[in-house]
């Protein structure tokens, strides 16, 4: 079989050639590896402010204060349009007793304050707290609650909230970019390196064409020699990134500064990058070789 | 029977030289062929346009029943499989051995290892170099590595054997030994040679057909002829 025959040949040719020429492979490799590792921390960067921001916008609650004269009969009404509305993920209820036992138990003094009332001139109100499924429509979903009937006033930190999106924006927007723009810069590079390893075997390839070579028969050593150089520069960038964020993930104990700022957790999150950084490597080591070959391939 | 037919071809370079000027050759199979002529006379040039290195800016050119001319770059190699080519600088691959040397030419093109092992010894014999099959060129003299760089060129058993100054880089004694090996190869395999050169000893002791080009254009041509001075 002809077409598998020279498949294999190519292969073998492949990594004769990675281990014959192995200070240039070397360099490649060395190339290769650093800018992933570059790479790969940039996606564990922008993954995990990815991850932070969207536990924290799972956090925001819209609290809702029902009017003390709604009774608990009409209370089930006021939840049913709560209901109605479409972008409320979840709804929690807390009645006046509860929230002055909740705070009854945070401090003595306020045991002491809230211990003078008895249980019906509770001064505090029954609430709902309201998440919503998506938190760039929090304002409207908050003006149709305050709008239901029975509902006296609505608290969710309106000034804060506000502010927080617009920078979660700016930076999960700035994340993404850095991390294409750094696959860019690592194609450019890689390929420019695959380039000078062809370059100097300029010599082989025309030799090959002397002989009948067909430009395919020519270009599939290279391409596969590319995908080996490739692989073998991501090794190093995964090891690093698998120890590296396991060892960090550890030291810091799951959370950067405060428990706000939870990392996402290493498995199988640091396996996922490894293959995405797997696949960058031999890829880009494959279009890399292509490109440079297709250049001496002119006649 | 014509294996090669160069009609009226002309070949300028993009600087404005023109190196051959309205050619006309035909070269029959079996034939040996010597293009003779001082530097810049257009007997590189010829060899470039028949293995299509270069192309004609006109005329027509057949090798072995491909219009080359009218060849596409992707089409090339199927005129290359019908070639040998020798060059002056040998053309070997300094990090292979002698035997991976001559079993490129036949890997390339996807023959099976059994044929390849048969016909790289026997190319590999009949340029006297069994013993050396697993040297690697930097451990031969030139002499030796010219042979491989023919054995490489017969081991697909082509046609036509195309030798661009095949003896430049060699000593009187061991261009001689190239010789006797090609002409072998002329009498055994039947193979049509044809050899730039400009080597008088060569020309004149083998006594084969002789093409004297001269500032682009064909003055002479010989049969048994002598490297002729004064024509050049």
């Amino acid at each position: 079989m002809k077409p598998f025959r020279m498949f294999f040949r190519s292969i073998r040719d492949a990594f004769k050639s990675v281990f014959r020429n192995f200070s240039l492979s070397l360099a490649s490799i060395s190339c290769i590896s650093i800018t992933l590792i570059i790479v790969a921390v940039a996606l564990l960067v922008s993954l995990n402010v990815n991850n932070f921001t969207k536990l924290i916008k799972k956090d925001v609650t819209i609290v809702v204060f029902v009017n003390q004269k709604v009774d608990d009969s009409k209370l089930g009404v006021v939840k049913a349009k709560l209901e109605q509305i479409e972008n409320i993920e979840k709804i929690d209820y807390k009645s006046k007793e509860q929230l002055k036992n909740e705070m009854m138990a945070t401090s003595s003094e306020l045991d002491a304050i809230m211990n003078e009332y008895g249980d019906s001139e509770n001064p505090l109100k029954d609430t709902f707290q309201v998440t919503v499924k998506d938190i760039e429509q929090i304002e409207k979903t908050a003006s149709t609650i305050k709008r239901i009937e029975g509902i006296d006033s609505i608290n969710y930190g309106e000034s804060w909230v506000n502010k927080l999106l617009s920078t979660f924006k700016i930076l999960e927007k700035g994340t993404i970019a850095a991390v294409i723009l750094l696959i860019l810069v690592n194609v450019f590079l890689i390929i420019n390196t695959i380039k000078l390893t062809i370059f100097s075997r300029k010599r082989e390839i025309s030799i090959m064409r002397v002989v009948g070579a067909s430009n395919f028969s020519i270009k599939m050593p290279f391409v596969i020699e590319g995908m080996i150089l490739g692989f073998l520069g991501s090794i190093i960038p995964i090891l690093v990134i698998i120890y590296g964020y396991y060892g960090f993930y550890q030291h810091f104990d799951g959370q950067l500064f405060s428990p706000i700022i939870k990392l996402v957790e290493p498995t199988p999150f640091v396996y996922m990058i490894s293959l995405i950084i797997l696949a960058i490597g031999i890829v880009v080591g494959m279009i890399g070789s292509a490109r440079a070959v297709r250049k001496y391939l002119k006649i | 029977m014509e294996l090669i037919r160069i009609k009226n071809v002309t070949k300028q370079y993009k600087n404005g030289v023109t190196a051959v000027y309205d050619l006309n050759l035909k070269i029959k199979k079996g034939d040996f062929v010597f293009f003779i002529g001082g530097t810049g006379c257009g007997k590189s040039t010829l060899i470039k346009m028949l293995y299509r290195e270069e192309k004609p800016t006109s005329g027509e050119i057949i090798v072995g029943g491909l219009n080359v001319a009218r060849l596409r770059d992707s089409r090339v190699y199927k005129l290359r499989r019908k070639l040998g080519i020798v060059f002056q600088d040998y053309r070997l691959l300094p990090k292979s051995t002698v035997y991976e040397n001559v079993a490129f030419a036949l890997e390339v093109i996807g023959a099976p290892k059994e044929e390849i092992n048969k016909k790289v010894l026997r190319a590999l014999k009949l340029v006297g170099l069994k013993g050396k099959v697993r040297q690697y060129p930097d451990q031969l003299s030139g002499g030796e590595q010219q042979r491989v760089a023919i054995a490489r060129a017969i081991v697909n058993e082509p046609k036509i054997l195309l030798c661009d100054e095949p003896t430049g880089n060699l000593d009187p004694e061991k261009s001689m030994e190239i010789m006797k090996v090609l002409e072998n190869i002329n009498t055994t395999l039947g193979t049509t040679i044809v050899m730039a050169t400009h080597d008088k000893e060569i020309v004149n002791t083998m006594k084969k057909r002789v093409v004297i080009l001269k500032e682009g254009r064909l003055v002479k041509d010989m049969e048994k002829g002598v490297y002729d001075n004064e024509a050049i």
